[in-house]
């Protein structure tokens, strides 16, 4: 066996193998997943030399503790942590190395959600149709982590980055997420449109990565009845009875029968995976680009 | 047809009936096949098709109203054969809330040709159209179907792929494998194809 090995020490609250996800297969009913903070993935692919579709590891909350079998590159990104290798601190946002043995500790999130290790060689689980990331909703990819999973790495394919810092956005004090109206804006009330554009919401502690839930002002529909279910983008702003908005993250459903309002723009979506719960939620609409 | 913006990336197409959705679907197929339209998701849905990862909606959305589609979709040649024990727990309510015994619930679900008009909720969940009756969800749906039940809602049938909590009447069973990741496609039920179930002897 390679010594090109993970052993996951200490899986953490919730801790998956993720890449760019696999789009393309919604009309089978396969969800995209992918990282949730898909820049933040990018950015320590980067730092540690490897291509962006490598697949990383994105904790939640606390964190893990991993010990590579063979001296690795590491990096670690997205929400701010503490870092230590055998204890000692080392750099979070930078290339670290880590001697074969050694065990990497990646603490509780200071602030934001989800952090992102990448390994020089990244995690080489099977894919499955295309993608190593694990879906949530429909289980496929590689299960959540748990304490004593092994992960195999591949070969690092190039030089890690030579950084001092790389830039970072903060994770988001308030969340402001700009949305077109549509396709099912005219289910709803104009009061219910005034209302999302000018209301505050809040994140709700029952977010996941299918969906960002809020609490706040229900939106109040137009028509009554359920609408045949039809297909959904990321960021779809949907609807369900209660009238709370919820925003569709990585693993959504790929259709659904409750209307959607509004699509948040994707760029906008990094900060939505930051966002802790009770964080303020803003929705603005904005003009489709023509 | 009206074409309605998703985002800046997306188009969601509402038709009349499912027939014209999913003929609409296998034209914008044809199209992709022909390099005459890239995107990155086609998605068919009960009255809808998604078109999700476009680099300009509104033109995509100016050009379908050109199109010439045909009302109904054309034919696919092969039909997938499903074997099924039909020995749902649910066939006694289905049969009366149809008005006839078992047997003839049977025969109905047998004799029908039906089409996948659409996947979804779950990996290789396929919507089949061609039922010539409608049946409720159930009022409760379970906790955990098992794996293979074949069952019925509303106008549709289809197949659980792996076990999970659903809704539908349950009919029936079947061995057959309805998806695996390293098959391609993964799903057995892709949309338009066209599928019988063949009564099988119950163990």
């Amino acid at each position: 066996m390679s010594d090109r090995a993970l052993a996951v020490v200490r899986a953490g609250a919730l801790t998956t193998v993720q890449d760019r996800g696999r789009p393309g297969h919604a009309h089978l009913g396969v969800p995209r997943s992918g990282a949730l903070d898909a820049p933040a993935a990018a950015l320590v692919n980067r730092l540690v030399g490897n291509a962006p579709e490598a697949a990383v590891l994105e904790t939640t909350v606390n964190g893990c503790s991993v010990r590579p079998r063979a001296t690795v590159t590491v990096a670690v990104g997205g929400a701010p942590c503490p870092v230590t290798v055998d204890g000692r601190p080392a750099a979070w946002g930078a290339p670290v190395r880590v001697p074969g043995g050694a065990l990497l500790d990646i603490g509780a999130a200071h602030a934001g959600v989800r952090s992102y290790l990448a390994v020089s060689g990244g995690v080489t689980v099977e894919p499955v149709l295309g993608s190593r990331s694990t879906d949530l909703l429909s289980g496929l990819g590689p299960p959540p982590l748990t304490d004593g999973t092994v992960l195999p790495l591949g070969r690092p394919s190039g030089p890690h980055a030579c950084v001092d810092a790389v830039p970072h956005p903060a994770p988001p004090s308030e969340l402001v997420l700009r949305v077109a109206l549509g396709p099912r804006h005219d289910w709803f009330t104009d009061a219910a449109l005034t209302t999302l554009a000018a209301r505050p919401y809040a994140v709700s502690s029952a977010s996941n990565r299918i969906g960002l839930r809020t609490e706040g002002p229900a939106l109040e529909r137009a028509r009554p009845g359920e609408l045949p279910s039809e297909g959904m983008v990321l960021g779809a702003v949907q609807v369900p009875p209660d009238g709370r908005p919820v925003v569709f993250l990585a693993d959504h459903p790929t259709t659904g029968g409750y209307p959607v309002i509004a699509v948040v723009d994707p760029a906008d979506l990094a900060a939505a995976a930051q966002a802790t719960p009770g964080t303020p939620v803003r929705f603005i609409a904005v003009r489709h680009r023509r | 047809m009206r074409a309605m913006p998703v985002g800046a990336r997306a188009l969601l197409i509402e038709l009349d009936s499912g027939a014209e959705a999913e003929a609409l679907h296998a034209e914008l197929l044809r199209r992709c096949a022909a390099g005459d339209l890239a995107v990155t998701e086609i998605v068919p849905a009960a009255r809808t098709v998604l078109l999700d990862g476009l680099e300009a909606p509104a033109r995509v959305a100016e050009r379908l109203a050109s199109w010439e589609v045909p009302s109904a979709p054309a034919r696919a040649e092969e039909v997938i054969e499903i074997p099924v024990r039909y020995d749902g727990p649910d066939l006694p309510d289905v049969a009366a809330h149809w008005g006839v015994d078992e047997a003839e619930v049977v025969s109905i679900h047998a004799a029908a040709e039906f089409r996948v008009a659409f996947c979804g909720f779950a990996p290789g969940f396929g919507y089949l159209t061609g039922l010539p009756r409608e049946v409720p969800r159930r009022a409760t749906p379970r906790t955990a179907v098992p794996p293979g039940s074949v069952a019925l809602a509303g106008p549709y049938t289809g197949v659980y792929p792996r076990s999970s909590p659903g809704g539908w009447q349950l009919i029936g069973t079947t061995d057959t494998v309805l998806w695996d990741p390293s098959r391609v496609p993964a799903a057995l039920l892709t949309p338009g194809v066209r599928v019988r179930f063949r009564p099988a002897a119950t163990p």
